[in-house]
This record gives structure tokens, C-alpha cells and sequence, in this order.
């Protein structure tokens, strides 16, 4: 029985990715003519009920958008809102924002690396299942991640919705002997980064290309993570930096009708951010300890114009900056000095600002109106899935094409390729998402005679 | 025959079920102890029911999700939901006090497609609930106790007494003695370990009330040291507000 023909493939929902996503693909005559990502995840407006809100909420409200990326949503909060009044935090502070920051990418990606996306290069359905043949993996992954999670209670208060964050830097700022307690963890975890960076050098990476533009934040002199300007590396191979002010006037978002995100284009163009876009665009500034673990890696020398395009790779560039997160861990705690105050005083300013931080998967912008009180009267939040959306769509839809074109794979062989499709980009929508239920509409394929299931 | 668990999802976001995840140290004891039958985010290897302990997170916000939680109901031997927004309604039920529909409007150009409902409500308010653990996010350690509890066919030991009980045992100087910090200790839900006193921050709420609460006693306090009534109201509406609006209409 040939399967090409005319078939409408429908996934239900995803497993081991964070969203509440269904995907449809439909096949005429061999060809993929639709390849969509469904995002359902009930909504739950939060740009809607900030209004009315003080100004001094929205990173406490905002993490609340993500148990996974809390940090990012209170960071960006923060940049955007002091940018509406005008203030800019000391140096001590941004250390310190950097510092929690690291742990949520090392939290972050290490969930991503061990929980959700090795199994799928092995084969397993969870990292679970994998503990009973590969239990010293496992439990160098788990140790990792609550390595960054001990840095995140530490200077959050916990791990999930940290308490400490606010406006203008921190309630309480660690001690130096605090933050020096993590010292013998986070050195474990370098050695447990490295060993990660090694095994999954050692996995087979089919081939793919994403042909989108990569858009992350740039900084000057260091890897980008707690701000920087927006930079596009287009396909082309320029680079377009441009003002975070001016975010949207570049990353158009459009309601989709089988979505409750919100889909964007860069320029007219499908983009894609996180840590793809990042080693593209500021690999060369990552730490030597970084770069050398990106040769190990088998990335290449970025500063030599390394740059990785293919999504099943991208567990190879999160693992790097994993080793690259807990060194920056350490070389800020090492040479850390508390802050004069825990936090700059914000005050209440008319007014709209605009901020970014790189999130583990990929750029978060947010925009906010004041008004004289200190009341906000319009917030935007645009998350790095909403962008990454079409990006991950158009992968599926060239990836399903080489499958079909290539060798014809039956339903099942096509659904679990689709799905590893966008698990390589981490989607988070916020949200778990159910069991896989396969819906197959076959139509009569005059040529081959197709059959309905 | 190990016992099957099944975690569920509805409107949320993950961090209650992350959680689970962050509890690096027991994951793997607990995997030997349990079939983890159905974790959607952790595997994509997903059993049938029926469960013998259900965790459900998140409200429900939509017909379909209502349907779920029936579902789930009938197919749970235990049922108990994790966090503010299973237990409570959650951040999301702020659209409780406003129009819904004007919420779809000014976040999507297309509200006809966005399918929801008016209210965000807790797990309980559809199917009855064996237990109820607080939270925004719920605390790790009585995840563990919680699941502990149900494996072992006793009641959780989880006390319902304020958050000032832990900020005492935790040694921490009273945020607004000292310093007429505003602070929701005094009628939130212990669970967290006392945090934001101990980071010099007033208590915001997010365990939900605790349970033998005198509410407006507090709120003259809450005016003494500085928040206005509007600041009042959004300070007791924010991550369980339909639960604290309860314990002022009481």
C-alpha cells in the first residue's frame, strides 16, 4: 500500500515539549501543501489584565506566563519598565540579573538536553525510561539542572516564580559568602556541563537546514543574555541590529486563526530566535572554556564564522551554553562585590518603555504604557515560540517533503519525524500538552489508489 | 503492582508540573516506587487509565477543558490538584471581574477564533478534589509529602496555619514591625518556607488564604503602612483572587 497521495495527517497534541500544540499536515499528490503548528493552549490574557495594574507588578504577573522561563519574563519586565522612567541599573545589579539569569538557562537547558530531547536520539520515550540503561546520564543530568536551580533559590528564593526580583535590581542582595556556598556545586556542574557537551557530540544528527533568519540580542563585548540590541543575521549573511524601541515596527505579529499565540515575521520574513540565533550571531564573543566546548562539540570555531542551521544540532548549541552559563556563573561569583543597595529607585514616569532578554529559547520583548500614576495602560508581550512559530512550520513542512519525497513513510513513521521536528526548537507554550492522537484523512489518490483510514 | 500516577494539565503555566521535575534528588526513587503512567511533558510514552493518584494543574477556562477534568474525575481513583490555579482559578481568574469578551478583543485581531470561557475557576468548582495543595508555584517539599502521603494511604501533612508561623520558626524579624512593610503573612496559606520575609519583601499572597483567616482585620494594617485602596484590592487580587475575595465577603 503506497501512502503518498492525497492525506490529511492530524497530531492531536505533543509530548516532551512545553505546549499545548496540535499539528496538521497535508499531503496532495506527494506534495506537502500545509504544514501547520496548532497552538490551543487555553488563553489566558495577560496583556488584557495588566492594564490597570502598577507599574511595579508586571515581573511578579508576567512570570506567571511560564513556570519554565520565570526569570525572563521578570527581567524583560524590568528593562522595559525602567526604560519608561528612565533609570538604568548599576553594573553590581546587572551582574547579579546575569547571575540569575544563568541559572535559569543552565535549569532550563538542561531539562530541554536530558528530559525532552535526548530520548528522542535514543530512541526512548522519556529520560525516565532512559535512567534504566543509561542511569549515570540521567542522574549527571539531573544533578546539573539543580545546579542552576541552587543558584536560582539561592538568589530567588526558589526555583519556580523566584520572589527576589523587582524593579531596580533586588529586594535583598546576597552576601559575599552566600553566593560563595554555590562555588564547589557550580564547579561540579562544569565538569557535569563538559561531560554533556561530550555525549551528545556522540548522537547521530540527521541533516536539515533551517533557512530563516536568526534573530537574537547583540552586546558589544560578552554573549548576550539580560539586554542588548535585536540583530537579524539574515539568510544572506548580514547582519541589521536595530533599536529594541523600534521591536515592532520589524517583528510584525499576526493572529492566526489556528492559534492562540500569535504568529510574527521579521521584515516579512520567517525568523528564528534562540540558541541557534545566538551562536550565530554572538558566537565569537562566547568564553574560551564556551568555545573550546564548541569545537569539542563538533560546532566549529564561531569567531571563525561557525554557525549552526541545523535544528537537530541545536541539542549541541544548548549544551555549550550550558558549559558557557555555569563559567559565567562563577566568574561573577568570584568576583562579586554586594551592591551599594540592593535596588535603584524607580520612579513613577509617564510614559512607554521597551525591553528584551534572551530567554533559553530565544528573544522576549516586552512594551508597556504608564501613565503619571504609575498605572500601566497597555502591555505587549511578544515570547520567542510566537515568533519562532513560523520558522518551526516551515521546517516541518521541508522535512515532511524530504521524508515523503525521499521514502514514503507510513503515518506512524511521519508523525514521530514531525514531532522530533519541533521538539529541535524547544517550543514553550506555556503549558504541557496531552498524548498523541493520530488522525489520518486519506483521499483518493486517482493515481495510486489511496485508501481512507 | 505499582501504583499509576497521571499529571494533567489544563490553563497554566508548567510550573507546578516542573515542580515535580525539579525534585532531582527523589525523581528517580519515586519513578521506582510509581508508574509514572501518564506525564505528558516527561514522556511521550502515555498509559491508559484508570490512575490510582491523579495530579492535576492549572483552571479551567474552557468548555473543552471541563469536559477534561470530568474525564480525568472518572478515571482517578485519587484526585489531587497542584497549584493556585487547579486550587484556585489562578492569575487567570482576574478576567472573573472584568468582561471576557473585551479581553479577547484586545488581545486578538481574530476573538471569534479564541474559544473560552467567562470565568477561570479551580478543579473543585467541577468534580470533587481529595486534596488540594497551594501555591504559585507549590512548594517542592510538600509536592514530595503529598504524593508520600497518597502512596502510603495517609492523610498529607500539610499544615493550613499562616505563613507568620514559618517566618517565626524561620527566625526572620517581622517585615512590618521593623519595617511597616505591607505583608499578607498573617492570612496566607503556610507552604513556602517564609520566603519573601526573608528577602526583605512583604508577603504577596500567593499560597492563598490560610485557614482560619480574619481578612479585614488586616486591611487597616495594610492601609497603616502605606498601600491605598486600590492598592489593596490588586495586592488581594492577584494569583488567588476569587479565594481571597471568599474570605472578605465571609
Amino acid at each position: 500500500m503506497t501512502h503518498r497521495g492525497s492525506r490529511v495527517l492530524h497530531v492531536g497534541s505533543l509530548s516532551r515539549v512545553e505546549g499545548e500544540g496540535a499539528l496538521t499536515l497535508h499531503v496532495h499528490d506527494g506534495t506537502v501543501t500545509d504544514a501547520r503548528l496548532e497552538i490551543y493552549e487555553p488563553p489566558r490574557f495577560f496583556e488584557a489584565f495588566l492594564r490597570g495594574r502598577s507599574y511595579t507588578e508586571p515581573p511578579d504577573i508576567t512570570a506567571r506566563v511560564c513556570g519554565i522561563c520565570p526569570v525572563a519574563y521578570q527581567l524583560s519586565a524590568c528593562a522595559a519598565i525602567e526604560d519608561a522612567c528612565g533609570v538604568s541599573v548599576d553594573p553590581a545589579i546587572r551582574d547579579l540579573r546575569r547571575l540569575l539569569y544563568c541559572g535559569e538557562w543552565i535549569e532550563s537547558q538542561a531539562l530541554h538536553i536530558y528530559l525532552l530531547h535526548a530520548p528522542d536520539f535514543l530512541g526512548r520515550p522519556s529520560a525516565i525510561d532512559l535512567a534504566r540503561t543509561h542511569r549515570a546520564e540521567v542522574e549527571r543530568g539531573l544533578r546539573l539542572k539543580k545546579a542552576g536551580n541552587s543558584l536560582m533559590e539561592l538568589l530567588g528564593g526558589r526555583a519556580v516564580h523566584p520572589v527576589n526580583v523587582r524593579l531596580g535590581g533586588f529586594h535583598r542582595a546576597p552576601t559575599h559568602n552566600e553566593l560563595s556556598s554555590l562555588t564547589e556545586e557550580l564547579k561540579r556542574a562544569l565538569d557535569d556541563a563538559w561531560e554533556t557537551v561530550r555525549w551528545v557530540a556522540g548522537f547521530e544528527f540527521p541533516d536539515a537546514r533551517v533557512e530563516a533568519d536568526l534573530l537574537a540580542l547583540a552586546e558589544p563585548d560578552t554573549y548576550a543574555i539580560e539586554g542588548g540590541t535585536p540583530t537579524a543575521l539574515r539568510a544572506d549573511g548580514t547582519n541589521s541590529p536595530f533599536p529594541v524601541r523600534d521591536f515592532t515596527e520589524h517583528v510584525v505579529e499576526t493572529h492566526v486563526a489556528h492559534s492562540t499565540a500569535l504568529h510574527s515575521r521579521l521584515d516579512g520574513r520567517l525568523h528564528l530566535t534562540g540558541s541557534l540565533a545566538r551562536f550565530a550571531v554572538n558566537g565569537r564573543l562566547l568564553s574560551p572554556v564556551a568555545l573550546e566546548a564548541a569545537v569539542e562539540a563538533g560546532l566549529g570555531d564561531p569567531r571563525e564564522g561557525a554557525v549552526c542551521r541545523n535544528p537537530y544540532r541545536s541539542i549541541l548549541v544548548r549544551a555549550v551554553e550550558t558549559v558557557y552559563a555555569v563559567a559565567e556563573a562563577l566568574r561573577i561569583i568570584d568576583g562579586y562585590e554586594p551592591p551599594a543597595h540592593p535596588y535603584a529607585q524607580v520612579p513613577r514616569v509617564a510614559g512607554v518603555g521597551h525591553g528584551a532578554t534572551e530567554a533559553p529559547r530565544g528573544l522576549l520583548y516586552h512594551r508597556y504604557e504608564l501613565d503619571a500614576d504609575g498605572i500601566v495602560k497597555s502591555a505587549l508581550l511578544v515570547p520567542p515560540t510566537a515568533q519562532n512559530q513560523g520558522a518551526i512550520e516551515d521546517d516541518l513542512h521541508r522535512l515532511a517533503q524530504r521524508a515523503i519525497s525521499e521514502h514514503d513513510p507510513d503515518d506512524d513513521e511521519l508523525t514521530a519525524l514531525c514531532e522530533r521536528a519541533i521538539r529541535n526548537h524547544d517550543p514553550c507554550i506555556s503549558c504541557s500538552t496531552h498524548f498523541l492522537d493520530l488522525t489520518v484523512v486519506r483521499t483518493s489518490d486517482p493515481s495510486a489508489g489511496g485508501c481512507d483510514v | 503492582m505499582a501504583l499509576k500516577l497521571g499529571v494533567f494539565k489544563l490553563a497554566s503555566c508548567d510550573g507546578c508540573q516542573l515542580t515535580l521535575l525539579d525534585c532531582e534528588d527523589e525523581l528517580l526513587a519515586l519513578a521506582r516506587e510509581v508508574e509514572i503512567a501518564h506525564f505528558p511533558e516527561a514522556s511521550s510514552a502515555m498509559a491508559p487509565g484508570p490512575y490510582d493518584l491523579s495530579l492535576v494543574e492549572g483552571s479551567v477556562t474552557t468548555p473543552e477543558d471541563a469536559e477534561r477534568v470530568r474525564a480525568i474525575r472518572a478515571d482517578s481513583r485519587h484526585l489531587v490538584t497542584i497549584g493556585a490555579c487547579a486550587t484556585a482559578g489562578g492569575i487567570q481568574a482576574l478576567r472573573n471581574f472584568a468582561d471576557v469578551d473585551e479581553y479577547r478583543r484586545t488581545v486578538y485581531a481574530h476573538p471569534e477564533h479564541i474559544s473560552t470561557l467567562a470565568t477561570s475557576t479551580p478543579v473543585s468548582a467541577h468534580v470533587d478534589v481529595d486534596f488540594e495543595l497551594r501555591g504559585c508555584p507549590v512548594d517542592r517539599r510538600q509536592l514530595i509529602e503529598v504524593i508520600t502521603a497518597f502512596l502510603a494511604g495517609r492523610k498529607p501533612d500539610v499544615p493550613d496555619h499562616s505563613v507568620c508561623f514559618e517566618c517565626k520558626r524561620r527566625g526572620t524579624v517581622c517585615v512590618t514591625v521593623a519595617h511597616g512593610t505591607p505583608c499578607l503573612g498573617p492570612v496566607t496559606h503556610a507552604g513556602c518556607g517564609a520566603l519573601c520575609p526573608a528577602y526583605h519583601r512583604g508577603c504577596f499572597g500567593c499560597f492563598g488564604p490560610s485557614g482560619t483567616v480574619n481578612l479585614p482585620a488586616l486591611i487597616p494594617l495594610l492601609r497603616r503602612d502605606g498601600l491605598d485602596e486600590d492598592a489593596v484590592v490588586r495586592i488581594l487580587r492577584t494569583f488567588n483572587a476569587p479565594a481571597f475575595d471568599k474570605e472578605l465577603r465571609k
